[in-house]
């Protein structure tokens, strides 16, 4: 943590509370800082608001239109799209698989990346060398990683089914096909996932447990409680903001990705690891269908507005303590 | 004693094995892609040979024909090129936004703040479908201008949030000297706070590139042709012809990209990760 983003917090919270008489009033005497302020963030928000508030009305304007590549004219259809969207088979499949996905490799993250983040506090030889080791899922181009994952599980030259075989626990033809039946393919890309975010969620956390004031355990520990009690009644409790942190964007990462899944399965076999994100992509881009697409990707609006309502309920409460 | 002495092996013990078998799992995949690099096709290509070992003595074929035969070269290029000029962008908006934020509109500069932070997870998913359609509509498509365009989308608002936080660090009276001094309050801003921000100015460098190079959804929607594919798209694209995987040149692109990208985002990751934490962590 570097001491220059504290500040942006301490200053959040300074300006929650009443401004003191003798700061606050020289900005607001200045009459041309108001406007200079305005001119310099405006440029901003208008490229901002131009490549993602426009197309975000556009992509509603589209799931109740009759959109299709190289179509022209536009007829309003209501929620039509909506309703076939949702009594279409593909779809249901893919959110509840887009559920699984999330919820799956959500846990595995956040107990993963808690037990790394314990195991990653202290100084000790080689703390530098284990964290770039340990961060190279995260700071790789994910693209990259995957496949490097789809050589790992390969059909036939797959290292982990050599490894099986040579322990005797499957014979050569008849080892697991990682990507290839559907339970196993869903266990996959969970797997995969998890392997890129884990380190994400990891140094979030790791920021939340330096933080805390290395007294209390050590008080705690003085007074006869061991490393669970420790763990369960303090360190736990005092890490739920950052907990929440880490599981928001966590969230956020995995429902509306479409990567992993991309590059490993295309959502195959049989639509068994297709999620939203990745329908909305072969509906819509590759299949041309603009306003179906677009309807599908409508779908991940709720959970990023629950997202997001969330994290500024954290950041708020952050302000105010 | 004895048994106190046993319980600091144990958990000693446990602290390794967590710390071996995280590093093992999470970075196998790495140091598979340095061992299928070197090898001969026909040793990887051989399921009776050992997979951890060099059964026959170790090649660059597939390097030659990564550099030789492959666009690879061209993609990190276009990929550089797009980077730079995202990077651009970005402080161009960002630099103004942020000061504007940290000095300029007083109570709101914290809620603004928040709001265009919170623009940065609208994911590439939701918008991918119009934004394909305006790309093609401004004539970009299949041209790197199209992520040009698009990518400071999410670059602009993280990296407006991170300087904002920078600028705060800076003591008021430094300005209000300089002002005193007879510069004006955007005078201040280029010459006395630009240049001392030299440190969060890089992060955000290193942050908006590094996104750059690993952004994979908005590549493959905009740009179809192999000559000017980014290299997060083209290496899992065109290294395949049909069916067939080239794995050895596959692997050798997959880690000859990703480790620089790693190494620079490692050195400034702390700052980034202090800019996630929305405060949440003091």
């Amino acid at each position: 943590m570097k001491p220059a983003e504290h500040n942006v917090e301490r200053c959040g919270g300074a300006s929650a509370t009443p401004p003191s008489p003798r700061e606050r009033p020289r900005v607001a005497r200045r009459p041309g800082g108001r406007w200079l302020g305005a001119a310099m963030f405006l440029p901003a928000i208008l490229y901002v608001v131009a490549i993602i508030g426009v197309p975000f009305l556009m992509a509603f304007l589209y799931a109740v239109g009759d959109v299709r590549v190289g179509s022209v004219g536009y007829h309003f259809v209501g929620l039509e799209n909506f309703r076939s969207v949702l009594h279409s088979p593909a779809f249901r499949r893919s959110l509840f698989n887009s559920v699984i996905f999330t919820v799956g490799s959500q846990v595995l993250v956040i107990v993963g990346a808690f037990t790394l983040a314990l195991a990653l506090r202290d100084k000790f030889r080689g703390r530098g060398v284990v964290r770039f080791l340990v961060m190279l899922p995260w700071v790789a181009p994910v693209s990259l990683g995957a496949i490097g994952w789809k050589w790992i599980l390969d059909s036939l030259y797959s290292v982990i089914n050599w490894l099986l075989v040579a322990m005797h626990l499957f014979r050569q033809f008849d080892a697991p096909q990682w990507l290839g039946e559907p339970k196993l393919a869903m266990m996959s890309v969970i797997l995969v996932h998890t392997w890129h975010v884990l380190p994400f969620s990891t140094v979030i956390l790791l920021a939340g447990l330096t933080a805390i004031p290395r007294d209390i355990p050590e008080a705690a520990a003085v007074d006869g409680a061991g490393f669970w009690r420790t763990l369960v009644h303090i360190t736990i409790p005092m890490m739920r903001p950052i907990l929440n942190v880490a599981l928001l964007f966590g969230i956020i990462f995995t429902f509306t990705d479409m990567t992993v899944v991309y590059i490993l399965t295309r959502g195959g076999p049989y639509d068994s690891t297709q999620v939203v994100p990745s329908l909305a992509f072969f509906t819509g881009i590759l299949g041309g269908d603009l306003a179906e697409g677009a309807a599908i990707s409508l779908f991940l609006v709720p959970i990023l507005v629950i997202v997001a309502y969330l994290m500024l309920r954290v950041a708020h409460r952050a302000e105010v303590t | 004693m004895a048994r106190a002495g046993n319980r600091r092996w144990g958990a000693m013990l446990g602290h390794w094995s967590v710390i071996v078998a995280f590093s093992v799992v999470l970075a196998f995949p790495f140091y598979w892609m340095l061992i299928t690099t070197f090898k001969q096709t026909s040793d990887l290509y051989d399921i009776t040979n050992n997979p951890f070992i060099f059964n026959a003595r170790p090649t660059l074929e597939h390097l030659r024909l990564l550099f030789g035969e492959t666009l690879y070269l061209r993609w990190v290029g276009n990929t550089a090129l797009a980077g730079a000029l995202v990077v651009f962008i970005t402080l161009l908006l960002a630099l103004p936004a942020a000061y504007a934020l940290a000095r300029l509109t007083g109570n709101w500069g914290q809620r603004l703040g928040i709001a265009i932070f919170l623009t940065y997870l609208v994911p590439p998913t939701l918008l991918f479908i119009p934004l394909s359609r305006v790309i093609s509509l401004l004539g970009l498509q299949d041209t790197i201008w199209s992520v040009v365009v698009v990518y400071p989308s999410f670059t602009i608002p993280f990296s407006t949030w991170l300087l904002m936080g920078f600028f705060k660090s800076i003591p008021k009276e430094l300005e209000d000297a300089a002002m005193v001094d007879g510069l004006t309050r955007f005078g201040a801003f280029v010459k006395l706070v630009i240049p001392i921000s030299v440190s969060g100015i890089l992060t955000v460098v290193i942050f908006a590139f590094t996104l750059v190079t690993q952004e994979f959804v908005y590549a493959l929607t905009f740009i179809a042709p192999e000559a000017h594919q980014m290299v997060g798209v083209g290496v899992p694209t065109f290294l395949v012809r049909g069916d067939v995987y080239y794995w050895g040149s596959l692997m050798a692109a997959c880690l000859i990209t990703s480790l620089p990208i790693a190494l620079v985002y490692n050195l400034f990751l702390d700052r980034f990760i202090a800019g996630f934490t929305v405060g949440a962590v003091k």
